[in-house]
């Protein structure tokens, strides 16, 4: 069994209220953080857990603190990225429904570190339910005396707001997150500033992660260096997965990073291998914005090591032969799904939540998916292949936020690996219509490149 | 001076003011080396990154970080460094992403340059021109919007829009209450003054002179001259709002159409107000001070009919006589 940090108490009855979680050891944290420690304390903890952000980019938490201005008389922020719309990706709302209270405790020790005194939680705006939960917990800390003034007479004061969004996915981009937190229209920013000089308000501020935050409350409990522990290299700590797809058990796994996929995937504890007797055809790792991997792939690196669940293995071997962890949905595909399909299906969702402010993805989506649309359904040509190809490398890397990427990725790594299958459907077009290519070589062992 | 901060653009060194951006920088160099700007105006706070035209590479951070930047950059965003080096045309790179943009933006674009009022002194077209592929490989059908009257004298032709932001900032700019903005979002964004409220305010007309396309036009011209028929003519006026220094576009002895007088880039001198705009098209309105000196290469020069030599035109020429003689008798026939 791995080790569980962030989920060790999701089967308690009543672990949603404050009560059950402070029995369970819950706000130890703060009343560690707050008596015994100063923030920079707290800030150099999160540093030397090596904890990466969960939200997809991957980047330090502690390093992301510490770069942040503390100019004199100007109020910095936290703002908890909670607006999770990423395809594939539902973990955050698993952990704000069952444990609110891990990630309001990890809103203080993060606030406290940070200095500030008014912090924000931008929730999704179609997870009203949990936005109540959320609300609920935060009158409940109050109550118990964890926020509003004077914290355990620690002189520190902290509120905690939560702001619906209005159900853009572009809103969990921390700019345009920031942007509609404004009360603004949310476009990306143009960076630079970036959030750490001028974010919210002008302010400095730090977006992170639900589950980045609600990390920091084991970090603060154990100390960086234990839960620097877990994991491999620099992929430390746990990780939540959202597993969905073809397998026998959907869900949330929290995860020890450096698992290799294959048990991730086949064994009990985790998905249970895929559902109903079929073979695995593809992964997407990370969130529909990563790179899709066929099976062969996904398993086994290049070189045929096992490719493991971390930051470093799963991006091991770049575009060509690799993906990303991303923000951690993980979702499977059985031999009887369409490559073409899911490569339309996620294209029309990048279509429809581009912004529109850069030329390439305002007019490169919609083309990518009419030109996906077409090949689906049977009126593709040869050609189509190059162009969509070609059309997202002309969104990719030109544009004001990572959207444009997430949106030419999965469509370039899909043609990059089953090229046939789409070859297949501009070649037999009615037969595309009728049935699935299939598994074809998708699963077969990558052919070892010999070793200089 | 010690202060300046040196730059190379395509090898092309340059001193310029701290926090200058790499666009206004190669501006004061001049020429070629100008990236294309299609939504950054230097007058409007907030303004540019948007388009992406204006991209080009870093090939040197600086002199205390000579690391390339990774991708390439919105020159009109990005400000210098000292020792940075910036490669525009020099850069196969940053052509080809250059040639990307343009497609994109042309592929919703209808393409009624012969209809269209802005054809002569539009931005795109000039684009499209020298960048521009000759056949496009959208096939689908392009996004349509009916088009939309703002106030009296103002046409949104929203299908030639391609979503520069310029006139919301230009809005944003001359009014504190927001009445135009954008809605929708991705390629179905559209402008929009809400409700199809007109913006009522006295300098609303510039919003025609900062649309880089025919999307906003002027309806007092519209449709009344092409461009390059018309003699652009420097005036000015005791004018109790603006600074009364405008651009007077004559056809024979009439005015057709008063703008602010626009530099090289297209940026407007000064913001210029209503009533010198739509209400003052008569001679007697202004004093003249001469003739508005047009860049040689411009369409605006083409044409002229004050040209000494007037260009051979068709009916110089025999066969195409001949042919249109030979097309008149068969359609007469019947
Ligand atoms: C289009 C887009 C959507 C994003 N959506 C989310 C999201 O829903 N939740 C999230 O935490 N981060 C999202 N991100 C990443 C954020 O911009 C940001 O990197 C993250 O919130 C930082 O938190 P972390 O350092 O804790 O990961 C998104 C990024 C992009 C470009
Ligand atoms: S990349 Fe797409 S989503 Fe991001 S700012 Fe540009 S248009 Fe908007
Ligand atoms: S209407 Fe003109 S100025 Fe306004 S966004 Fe469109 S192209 Fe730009
Ligand atoms: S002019 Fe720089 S992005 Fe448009």
């Amino acid at each position: 069994m791995g080790r569980k940090l962030l989920l060790e108490h999701i089967n308690v009855p009543g672990i949603n209220t404050f009560q059950v979680y402070k029995e369970k050891g819950g706000y130890r944290a703060v009343e560690k953080a707050l008596k015994t420690m100063s923030s920079d304390d707290v800030v150099e903890e999160v540093k030397k857990s090596g904890l990466r952000g969960r939200g997809g980019a991957g980047f330090p938490t502690g390093m992301k603190w510490s770069f942040l201005a503390k100019p004199e008389g100007v109020p910095r922020y936290l703002v908890c990225n909670a607006d999770e719309s990423e395809p594939g990706t539902f973990k955050d709302r698993y952990l704000m429904t069952h444990i609110p209270h891990a990630l309001i405790e990890g809103m203080i020790v993060g606030s406290y570190a940070l200095g500030a005194n008014t912090s924000y939680i931008y929730v999704r705006g179609e997870m009203m339910p949990q936005i109540r939960i959320l609300e609920k917990a935060i009158a409940e800390a109050k109550a118990a005396g964890y926020l509003g003034k004077n914290i355990l007479g620690s002189g520190y004061d902290l509120e905690i707001y939560v702001q619906p969004g209005g159900g853009a996915y572009i809103c969990g981009e921390e700019t345009a997150l920031l942007e509609s937190l404004e009360g603004k229209r949310g476009n990306p920013r143009i960076k630079p500033p970036f959030p750490a000089i001028a974010g919210l308000y002008g302010c400095p501020t730090v977006v992170n992660n639900v589950e980045s935050i609600a990390a920091t409350v084991p970090i603060v409990n154990e100390g960086g260096e234990e839960y620097a522990k877990i994991g491999i290299g620099r992929s430390t700590g746990t990780k939540l997965i959202s597993a969905s797809g073809n397998i026998n058990k959907p869900g949330v796994y929290e995860i020890e990073l450096g698992l290799s996929v294959e048990d991730f995937i086949y064994s009990d504890e985790y998905c249970g291998g895929i559902a109903n007797g079929k073979r695995l055809k593809a992964v997407v790792a990370g969130g529909s914005s990563v790179p899709i991997l066929p099976a062969n792939l996904i398993l086994n690196l290049a070189n045929g090591d096992k490719r493991l669940m971390s930051y470093e293995s799963l991006s091991e071997g770049g575009f060509a032969t690799g993906t990303m962890l991303g923000s951690g949905g993980f979702v499977v595909l059985d031999e009887d799904q369409c490559i073409v399909r899911n490569t339309w299906n996620f294209s029309r969702f990048y279509h429809h939540e581009s912004c529109g402010q850069c030329s390439p993805c305002r007019e490169g989506t919609g083309w990518m998916e009419k030109v996906l649309h077409r090949l689906e359904y049977g009126h593709g040509k040869m050609s189509d292949i190059d162009l969509l190809v070609d059309v997202s490398k002309k969104i990719e890397g030109n544009t004001i936020c990572p959207l444009g990427d997430a949106a030419a990725w999965p469509v370039a790594s899909a043609i990059r690996h089953f090229r046939d299958e789409f070859e297949w459907h501009v070649k037999e077009p009615k037969l595309a219509l009728e049935r699935n290519y299939g598994l074809a070589h998708y699963a077969d062992p990558i052919k070892i490149a010999e070793e200089v | 001076m010690s202060d300046k901060i040196k730059v190379t653009i395509d090898g092309i060194p340059v001193e310029v003011e701290p926090r200058t951006s790499i666009l206004n920088a190669a501006r004061q160099i001049g020429g070629d080396i100008v990236p294309p700007a299609m939504c950054y105006y230097s007058k409007l706070e907030g303004s540019g990154g948007k388009c992406r035209t204006c991209l080009v590479k870093v090939s040197k951070g600086s002199e205390k970080d000579p690391r390339p930047m990774p991708k390439l950059v919105a020159s009109c965003r990005t400000t210098v460094m000292d020792g940075m080096e910036v490669q525009n045309i020099t850069s196969p790179e940053v052509i080809e992403a250059r040639k990307g943009v343009v497609e994109m933006l042309l592929i919703n674009h209808p393409l009624d340059c012969p209809i269209c009022d802005q054809a002569g002194e539009c931005h795109l077209q000039d684009l499209s021109y020298e960048h521009g592929a000759a056949t496009t490989r959208y096939e689908f059908d392009r996004r349509t919007f009916d088009r939309v009257d703002i106030g009296d004298k103002i046409q949104l032709h929203m299908n030639r829009c391609i979503l520069c932001y310029r006139c919301v900032f230009t809005a944003d700019q001359i009014t504190n209450n927001r009445v135009h903005g954008v809605l929708g979002r991705g390629d179905h964004a559209e402008i929009s003054t809400y409700i199809e409220k007109a913006i009522d305010n006295d300098f609303s007309g510039n919003v025609i002179d900062v649309c880089p396309v025919g999307a906003l036009t002027d309806k007092t011209f519209r449709f009344k001259n092409r461009v390059w028929f018309t003699k652009p003519v420097e005036a000015h006026r005791d004018c109790p709002t603006c600074s009364g220094k405008v651009t007077l576009w004559y056809k024979g002895e009439e005015v057709l159409r008063v703008t602010a007088r626009k530099d090289v880039y297209g940026e407007v001198e000064d913001f210029i107000c209503n009533t010198c705009r739509f209400d003052k098209k008569s001679t007697n309105d202004w004093v003249i001070e001469g003739p508005r000196q047009v860049s040689r290469q411009s369409v605006i020069n083409a044409n002229h009919y004050d040209t000494l030599q007037p260009l051979p035109v068709i009916k110089k020429n025999p066969e195409l006589m001949q042919a249109n003689k030979e097309q008149f008798e068969r359609a007469t026939k019947f």
